[in-house]
C-alpha cells in the first residue's frame, strides 16, 4: 500500500512531531511520523494506550497543528491555515465520528444530522437529505425526533455517523468507534464503515484496539510510543 | 438564516436550564425596575418643583442690604428702598418696568375669626403686572383689598367680604388672586394686597421693603442687575439683587443632581443584576465544555460559539429587561402616589424616557456580562474540551 507516483495522497505527515509541553516535562506524543493515506484507504491505527493515536488521528482531523514537521490534508497545509479555515476544512471534507458518539444533547436525532449541513449552507429546509441519510444507516423513523439520552448506544453511533455523512466529506475519523458498543452492535457499525468504504469511496481512518475491528481495514498502522512500528 | 440555529440553541439553553435562567431574568427585572422608577421619580420631583414654583425667572428682586430679611416686620426697620432708590431703579432698568412694593404683615378680623396674614402694598397699576385675577375685579381705590387664593379659601373669603385690620380700618374684598405658587419675589396665596397709598398712610411707611424688576428679554438679565448695582451699590452696598432665573436654576441642578443620583443607585442593583448573568453564563459554559468541543470539532466556527453565548445573554437581557420596563411603570406609579400624592408627572415624556433607558441599560448590561464568557467559550482549545468530562 505504499504511494505510487501517479496518486496525490489525500493525507501525507512528513517528519511530524507533536510534544505537549507539561509542567512535570514535555510529552513526546507522535515522535518523527510519516505517512501517506490515499483517496479510498480504509486505514486501522492500532497500539497500546498512550502511545498517540488519538493525537494522530486529531491532527489528521485539523483539531491540531504538529510542532515540527509538515501535515498535508488534500494537499494543502495544515500548519499555514488559520484556524477559520481549519474548521471549514473540517466541516466541508472531514467526518467524524467518536468513542462516546458525542452527540449534541440539546438536538434531536434529526437536527443533530442537520446541525453541519446547516453550518455550511445555512439552509435550515434540508431535511429530506438527513432523513434520507439517517435512513441508509438503519435508524427506524420514529426515534428521529428522540433526543440523544433517549437513544441506545448503537442508535446514538448511527446517528453519529450520518453527521459525519452529510456534508459528504471525503475523509472520515473513528476513534474507537466500537468501544463503547456491545461486539454485535460494534460489527453492524462496522459493516456501515465498511459498505461507506467500498459503496461510497470514503477514506477511512479508525482507531481500534479490537483486532476483530481492525480486519475490516485495508491495512494497519501500529503505534508504540509515538512511532510507527 | 444561519444566525437563527444558533438563536435556537440559546434559546433551547434558557429552556433547559429554566430556573437558573429565570433567577438571572428576575436579577434584570430589579435592576431595571430600580432604575427606573429612581428615574422616573427624580424627574417627577424636578417637574413637581418646577411647578410648584410660580417664578418663570424673568424677575430681578431688590431688597434692602441689611442683613437680607430687613423691613419684614411692618415699620419696624430703617432698612428700606427710598423713593430716591427706587427712582435710580426706575432709570437703571429701563424700559422695563420697576414695581416697588410694601410687604409686611398684620392681624386681621375676619367676621369673627383672628388671623395673620402677608399685606402687600401695591400701585394698583403694577398688579396686573405680578397677579392674576380669580374672581371679582381689580383693585381699585384705596379701600379695597385683594385676597390671595389660599387665604381666602381658609378663611373662607368671597367678593364683597371685610377684613378688618387691627387699627388701621376696614377693606372689603374685591377680588380673588388666582393661585400662584410659592414665589422667590412675593407670596401673596397667603395673604392680601392693598392699595400701596392705604398702606402708606396705614402705616406711616414712606419707603418701600423691595421692588421687583420685571425683564422683558431673558438674555439681558445679567445686565440688568448688573446695571441696578452700579447705580446703587458704588459706593457702599445699599441693596442686595437676586435674579430669580439664577435661584431657579440653581434648585433644578441641585434636583437634577438628586436624580441623578438616585437612578444611579438603582443602577447598581443593574451591575449586581450583570454580575449575576456572567455566573450563570460562565456555568453554562463550564457545563457545556464537551459540547462546545463537539461543535468546534464539525465545524463550528469561533464567531459561531461565540453567538450562541452572546444570544443566550441578549435573550436573558431582553426577557428581563422589557418584563422590567413594563413592570416599571407600576413602579414609577406606586413610587409616584407613594411620594408625591399625584401621577401627573408620571405619564410624560421625560419621565417615559427612563422607561428606554432601562431596558437599553438592561440589555446592554446582559451582553456585557455575556461578553467574557463567550470569549473564553470560542477560544476553548477543541482537543482539550473534547477530553473534558
Ligand atoms: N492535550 C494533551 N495535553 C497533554 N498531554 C497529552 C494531551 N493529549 C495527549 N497527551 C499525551 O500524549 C500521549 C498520547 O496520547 P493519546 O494520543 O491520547 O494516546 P492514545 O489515544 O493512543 O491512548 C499520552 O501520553 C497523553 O498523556
Ligand atoms: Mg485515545
Amino acid at each position: 500500500m505504499s504511494t505510487s507516483p501517479g496518486e496525490e495522497a489525500i493525507i501525507r505527515f512528513r517528519d511530524v512531531t507533536k510534544i505537549y509541553p507539561l509542567p512535570g516535562g514535555d510529552v513526546v506524543a507522535l515522535d518523527n511520523v510519516s505517512l501517506s493515506i490515499l483517496p479510498g484507504d480504509f486505514i486501522a491505527i492500532m497500539g497500546p494506550s498512550g502511545s498517540g493515536k488519538s493525537t494522530l488521528l486529531n491532527l489528521m482531523g485539523c483539531l491540531d497543528t504538529p510542532t515540527s514537521g509538515t501535515l498535508f490534508i488534500k494537499g494543502r497545509d495544515v500548519g499555514s491555515m488559520t484556524d477559520e479555515e481549519q474548521t471549514s476544512l473540517r466541516r466541508d471534507h472531514i467526518g467524524f465520528i467518536f468513542q462516546q458518539f458525542n452527540l449534541i444533547p440539546l438536538l434531536t436525532a434529526l437536527e443533530n444530522v442537520q446541525y453541519p449541513l446547516i453550518l455550511k449552507t445555512g439552509d435550515r429546509t434540508c431535511t429530506e437529505r438527513c432523513i434520507e441519510v439517517l435512513k441508509s444507516m438503519d435508524l427506524q423513523d420514529h426515534l428521529f425526533s428522540h433526543k440523544p439520552s433517549e437513544l441506545s448506544g448503537g442508535q446514538q453511533q448511527r446517528v453519529a455517523i450520518a453527521r459525519s455523512l452529510v456534508n459528504d466529506p471525503e475523509i472520515l475519523l473513528a476513534d474507537e468507534p466500537t468501544g463503547n458498543l456491545d461486539t454485535k452492535t460494534g460489527s453492524s457499525i462496522m459493516d456501515l464503515l465498511k459498505d461507506l468504504n467500498e459503496r461510497k469511496g470514503k477514506t477511512i481512518i479508525m482507531v481500534t484496539h479490537d483486532p476483530g475491528v481492525a480486519k475490516f481495514a485495508h491495512r494497519t498502522i501500529r503505534i508504540v510510543d509515538g512511532k510507527i512500528s | 438564516m444561519q444566525k437563527s440555529l444558533f438563536f435556537d440553541f440559546a434559546i433551547r439553553n434558557v429552556r433547559l436550564h429554566w430556573f437558573r435562567s429565570l433567577l438571572a431574568v428576575i436579577g434584570i427585572i430589579i435592576g431595571v425596575v430600580a432604575i427606573v422608577s429612581m428615574g422616573i421619580l427624580g424627574n417627577s420631583l424636578v417637574l413637581a418643583i418646577s411647578d410648584s414654583l410660580s417664578t418663570v425667572g424673568d424677575s430681578v428682586i431688590i431688597t434692602p442690604h441689611a442683613g437680607g430679611m430687613g423691613g419684614m416686620g411692618i415699620g419696624g426697620s430703617d432698612d428700606l428702598l427710598t423713593e430716591r432708590m427706587i427712582e435710580q431703579i426706575r432709570r437703571a432698568v429701563a424700559p422695563d418696568v420697576t414695581i416697588p412694593i410694601y410687604s409686611g404683615s398684620a392681624r386681621m378680623t375676619i367676621g369673627t375669626e383672628d388671623t395673620v396674614g402677608v399685606v402687600y402694598g401695591l400701585d394698583p397699576d403694577d398688579i396686573p403686572i405680578l397677579l392674576e385675577v380669580e374672581e371679582g375685579a381689580l383693585l381699585k381705590g384705596e379701600s379695597g383689598a385683594m385676597a390671595g387664593a389660599k387665604f381666602a379659601e381658609d378663611n373662607e373669603l368671597k367678593v364683597g367680604s371685610r377684613i378688618t385690620l387691627k387699627d388701621k380700618g376696614s377693606l372689603r374684598v374685591v377680588g380673588i388672586l388666582k393661585e400662584r405658587g410659592m414665589g422667590f419675589d412675593i407670596n401673596p396665596d397667603y395673604g392680601i394686597v392693598v392699595d400701596g397709598n392705604w398702606y402708606q398712610k396705614a402705616y406711616n411707611q414712606q419707603d418701600y421693603d423691595m421692588a421687583i424688576v420685571k425683564v422683558k428679554d431673558l438674555s439681558r438679565i445679567e445686565q440688568t442687575k448688573d446695571a441696578i448695582e452700579k447705580q446703587l451699590n458704588r459706593r457702599e452696598t445699599e441693596v442686595d439683587v437676586i435674579d430669580t432665573k439664577a435661584i431657579l436654576e440653581t434648585i433644578l441642578t441641585a434636583f437634577g443632581q438628586i436624580s441623578t443620583f438616585t437612578t444611579a443607585i438603582g443602577g447598581i442593583s443593574l451591575i449586581v443584576a450583570g454580575v449575576s448573568i456572567l455566573n450563570i453564563m460562565m456555568m453554562s459554559v463550564t457545563e457545556r465544555i464537551k459540547e462546545i468541543g463537539v461543535l468546534r470539532s464539525i465545524g463550528t466556527q469561533r464567531k459561531e460559539v461565540r453567538s450562541i453565548f452572546l444570544y443566550e445573554a441578549l435573550v436573558l437581557g431582553v426577557i428581563g429587561s422589557v418584563i422590567g420596563g413594563v413592570l416599571s411603570i407600576f413602579g414609577g406609579y406606586a413610587i409616584s402616589i407613594l411620594m408625591l400624592q399625584t401621577t401627573e408627572y408620571l405619564f410624560v415624556p421625560s419621565s417615559l424616557v427612563y422607561v428606554f433607558y432601562g431596558i437599553a441599560f438592561g440589555i446592554g448590561t446582559s451582553l456585557l456580562s455575556g461578553l467574557y464568557p463567550a470569549w473564553k467559550a470560542s477560544n476553548l482549545n477543541p482537543i482539550e474540551a473534547l477530553r473534558h468530562e
